[in-house]
């Protein structure tokens, strides 16, 4: 007794699964190319380098909450020198004004859903500030 | 200075000597310690004249204490293409060579491991032997990684250590239960002992009764006129303990049922009262039945010899059930027996087409889950026949015994028969105590001598085997007083003698319808003063 | 030698993957080139060994049975460790794959004075392997978040539930810390549990080193070594969409993790892992106790020599018949 009819289903379905990335995408039309994220018009420099801030914008996000809200500070100094208010609706998103156009489309991409949104709203959602 | 007990003798082990081990392995690894053959812990090779009745290879007086074993010049060859052979037939072989992750959750589920600490008597190591073997020729890791994959090369001294190992494991499968991918030692050892058996490495005590049971119908040899005899002191003997004379029907042409068991029951206390048992329940009821000269070996050596052989020797229950016209078969108490009854027959020498679908002549049931192979356990026959009243049982006549179970290996693992016999126990007897549960049902422990490893000469062996079936049948014994081991298998009934006279001294072995004859209450019988064993009824014992 | 080469070899696959990328700078390589071919070895190699044990015929029908069989009305069967048609087979290998049914009955086996040998439960092999694996099922559904476009919400959702104490920015991930433990349970046991130390082999101990190396750098990845994990997932999708490019701004570290990973996919196929694949084809395990409801067939089951019954009379006529027993042939 052999079953090759069974095994052999078995090892097309294992097969089908495991290779979905190769026709995942593809099928739902979605080539999976690098998302475009608008940058602010005016503002060319941000709070850090453009690599810390890609890499690690979490960590600063995460360092200005607790600074604030835990120990009362609200000015941040960079590497540069220069002074920043901690707040991400109030400093950020002055030049990330657009928060789809920008923050959700790396997270969307990545499949991340960020904390930040569960108390702070973006102005585009509701039209007025957080504050 | 006066002879000492000899290495073939109980007297010669002292629990303490034999105790005397370590669950810690050696500093030395596995692969540079060669096979200790010291007496005591292996069989007796084939005489050559067994080899020749059966047309096996190398047929030569030799033995393993011998630095010489005698093998065919091209024995590597032939092991070789041996092993290539059966990975290319059974799947099991091929599959079980590849998937263990040495994970060691069969470690200590070995009875000769737990008994001797030996660790390449842990399955997962006794399956390296052989695996190691396969990675180093048939496989890619193991030709260009050698050792550093787990191989190693095939030499004498690998053969003589598979010599050692896969006569000292005795295809219980309780592993198997344990492992996570059901890899079945016995299913290695079987192959393991078929490679050896190409260069003509066969142990006396095997392939001896597969000769006898070639030529005569079965192991014991016993020849047609001898089973007569032996069947009719049976008969004489059960007239004196209960008045009642029986027929013997033998070779019976047109009966309705065949009548097969292991020949382990013709022969030696305690099984020949089983076989009594046996005698007694067919003659009350009045069944249409015969024994057979030709087929009167329900056992099967060739079940630890090859699976060629198995069907050799298993070959003669269907002929003979065909020539004599009957319309199914009845099987007796034995444990390998339904190993291959169960999950070789009907496959080997099916279909059996010229039989019927089982039916109890006495209680009409149909037994369905026969249907195919037309053969049932006398142990399902009974409890239909209890279930339905049909047997009027004085259970109080096994009074004087508190009685304990043994499910033998095979029936248990490899058929799962465990309600039937402690349905049939608990009827006969008042007192039924079980053993502690990782000891029993699907756990339970081999007595240390099945797959042909029953006996003497590998008696050290036997024993340590036997201290886990041992032990559980001590604990019994001081928590329920329990005297008596019932066993449905002629083997056990012949190993736990040994194994309790040493690890449960207090405790005899029977088999399960002998208890049935001493209960049932006959037509005609006169008081019975007497059991089968024509010992007094009332008379408490020890 | 067992274990220390194992570990050695692990550590040069790192090593390998730091020069490669960061000195010698064969992105393409090892972003690339080694991945294509190693899914092709797993694939053809994971086809390779199932048809392989596939060709091989189950010639007998061998269940190992762990309850009751099916045989009278009013005896109630085992179906699950016994069962007697392919429903209950299907439940039984369900049992086994998906929770360890045969691992979940490990006991323990100690001697003590009397003699009394004793049974314990012994469920840490148990429940370390089914951390384990679950832990490993669950990372590889996560990372098909860098695989897709869109994430199905399944993968998203399974992120989120992986995150949910929320401790950290980006959050840990339960299954990080349960296969880390997982791992270090099963190294530790294989080193320093006598027994197990001796039968292990370099091929037990490198997939746990390579395993580590990979769970360790992916968490070293996620928390401590910040890369731009946009152009991961470009890589990535490079890669499943067969338009490989190689991104700027990903950190060395991030090809170390890879090449580990390659070297599983590749490994994979030609070691013990492919249990992965043996469990479902085990005889012991996949077939029903029906033996004596419904023949099984042996392909080459051929005949044998045997003494039949003429012969045997041929033998024994003259004593059959001073014995009185029938014969056929007078």
């Amino acid at each position: 007794m052999y079953d090759a009819g069974k095994i052999m289903t078995g090892l097309v379905v294992f097969l089908v699964i495991l290779t979905l990335p190769f026709w995942y995408s593809g099928a739902m039309g979605k080539g999976g190319a690098r998302p475009e994220v608008k940058l602010p018009e005016g503002e060319k420099k941000c709070v850090e380098s453009k690599e810390y801030m890609r890499d690690s914008h979490m960590d600063l996000l995460n360092q200005w909450r607790d600074a604030v809200v835990r120990e009362g500070k609200h000015t941040y100094v960079s590497e540069g020198g220069a002074r920043h208010e901690m707040s991400l609706t109030n400093s950020c998103m002055k030049c990330h004004a657009d928060r789809a156009q920008f923050c959700d489309r790396c997270h969307v991409y990545l499949s991340l859903n960020p904390f930040c949104w569960d108390c702070h709203l973006d102005r585009k959602q509701t039209g007025q500030g957080a504050k | 200075m006066a002879e000492g007990p000899k290495f073939d003798q109980i007297a010669y082990y002292t629990h303490d000597d034999l105790l005397k081990f370590d669950y810690r392995p050696p500093a030395t690894g596995w692969m540079d310690i060669p096979a200790n053959l010291r007496p005591g812990t292996w069989i007796y090779p084939g005489k050559p004249k067994h080899l020749e009745y059966l047309d096996l290879p190398n047929p030569r007086a030799w033995s393993p204490a011998d630095e010489d074993w005698k093998l065919p010049e091209n024995w590597k060859e032939i092991v070789s293409n041996g092993i290539r052979e059966r990975l290319d037939k059974y799947r099991s072989f091929r599959v079980f060579m590849d998937i263990c992750v040495r994970c060691g959750a069969c470690a200590d589920k070995c009875h000769f491991y737990i008994g001797g600490g030996d660790p390449k008597n842990m399955p997962v190591l006794r399956a390296e032997l052989l695996r190691s073997v396969y990675r180093n020729d048939f496989t890619t890791a193991g030709k260009t990684l050698g050792r550093l994959a787990g191989g190693r090369p095939l030499t004498v001294g690998v053969i003589k250590e598979w010599f050692h190992y896969f006569f000292q494991c005795t295809e219980c499968r309780r592993c198997s239960v344990f492992c996570p991918y059901g890899i079945d030692t016995a299913e290695i050892t079987m192959m393991g002992r078929e490679l050896l058996g190409l260069l003509g490495i066969y142990v006396n005590w095997i392939i001896e009764p597969a000769a006898n049971c070639f030529r005569t119908g079965n192991h014991l040899g016993i020849q047609p006129h001898g089973l007569k005899d032996t069947l009719s002191f049976f008969a004489d003997d059960i007239e004196e303990a209960t008045g009642v004379r029986i027929d013997v029907p033998m070779n019976k042409k047109g009966a309705e049922i065949l009548f097969v068991t292991p020949s382990g029951d013709f022969l030696a206390d305690p099984g020949i009262y089983t076989c009594m048992g046996y005698l007694i329940l067919f003659h009350e009821l009045g069944l249409n039945y015969t024994w057979s000269t030709y087929a009167s070996e329900g056992g099967n050596f060739g079940l630890f010899t090859s699976h060629e052989m198995i069907k050799r020797l298993n070959a003669k229950i269907y002929a003979e059930a065909k020539r004599l016209n009957v319309k199914w078969v009845l099987g007796g108490e034995c444990g390998h027996m339904w190993r291959v009854l169960h999950q070789y027959m009907d496959t080997m020498n099916g279909p059996a087409d010229h039989l019927q679908v089982p039916v109890s002549p006495i209680t009409g049931t149909r037994f369905e889950h026969a249907r195919s192979t037309k053969m049932i356990h006398i142990m399902e026959f009974t409890a239909d026949l209890i279930k339905h009243g049909k047997l009027k049982l004085d259970p109080s006549r096994n009074d004087r015994l508190r009685v304990t179970f043994h499910d033998s290996c095979n029936t248990a693992r490899a058929m799962g028969i465990l309600e039937e016999p402690r349905y049939v126990l608990k009827n006969v007897c008042n007192s039924f105590f079980d053993m502690p549960e990782n000891t029993i049902r699907e756990k339970t422990f081999c007595c240390g001598g099945g797959a042909g490893l029953g006996t003497d000469e590998n008696m050290e062996m036997r024993l340590r085997g036997g201290l886990p079936r041992g032990n559980a049948v001590q604990y019994v014994h001081e928590r329920h007083g329990v005297n008596r081991l019932a066993a449905m298998c002629a083997i056990d009934r012949a190993t736990l003698s040994t194994v309790c006279e040493y690890w449960a001294p207090k405790v005899k072995v029977m088999g399960i319808h002998e208890l049935v004859a001493n209960a049932l209450v006959m037509k005609g019988e006169k008081k019975r003063e007497l059991n089968l064993r024509l010992q007094p009824v009332d008379e408490t014992e020890e | 030698m067992n274990v220390v080469l194992p570990f050695f070899a692990v550590l040069a696959l790192i090593l390998a993957g730091y020069v490669g990328v960061k000195v010698l700078d064969l992105k393409f390589l090892f972003g690339v080139l080694l991945p294509y071919a190693a899914i092709a070895v797993f694939i053809g190699g994971f086809v390779y060994r199932i048809v392989r044990w596939a060709k091989s015929p189950v010639p007998f029908r061998i269940p190992t049975t762990c309850g009751q069989q099916k045989s009278l009305d009013w005896i109630e069967s085992d179906r699950l460790d016994n069962p007697h048609d392919t429903k209950g087979v299907i439940a039984r290998m369900a049992l086994e794959i998906l929770f360890f049914r045969s691992l979940f009955r490990n006991t323990k086996t100690e001697i003590k004075d009397g003699p009394k040998v004793v049974y314990g439960p012994n469920l840490w092999l148990w429940a370390a392997a089914l951390a384990f694996h679950y832990s490993f099922l669950t990372i590889f559904v996560r990372h098909l978040r860098f695989f897709t476009e869109p994430v199905p919400m399944l993968v998203g959702l399974l992120n989120e539930a992986d995150g949910f104490f929320q401790v950290g920015v980006p959050p840990v991930m339960v299954t990080s810390l349960v296969i880390l433990g997982a791992l270090g349970f099963l190294l530790l046991r294989r080193l320093f549990t006598p027994q197990i130390r001796y039968i292990s082999l370099a091929a037990d101990y490198f997939p746990l080193f390579l395993i580590i190396g990979i769970a360790g750098t992916g968490v070293l990845l996620r928390h401590f070594v910040r890369t731009d994990i946009v152009g991961v997932k470009e890589l990535a999708m490079g890669l499943v969409s067969f338009k490989p490019a190689i991104p700027q701004g990903v950190h060395w570290l991030f090809y170390v993790h890879l090449l580990l990973v390659t070297t599983l996919i590749a490994y994979f196929p030609w070691s013990k892992l492919m249990h992965m694949g043996g469990v479902f084809l085990s005889p012991t395990r996949n077939l029903a106790n029906n033996n004596r409801m419904v023949r099984h067939v042996n392909p080459w089951n051929g005949p044998v020599k045997v003494h039949t019954y003429e012969e045997y009379e041929d033998d024994f006529r003259e004593k059959m018949k001073a014995a009185g027993l029938p014969v056929d042939k007078e």
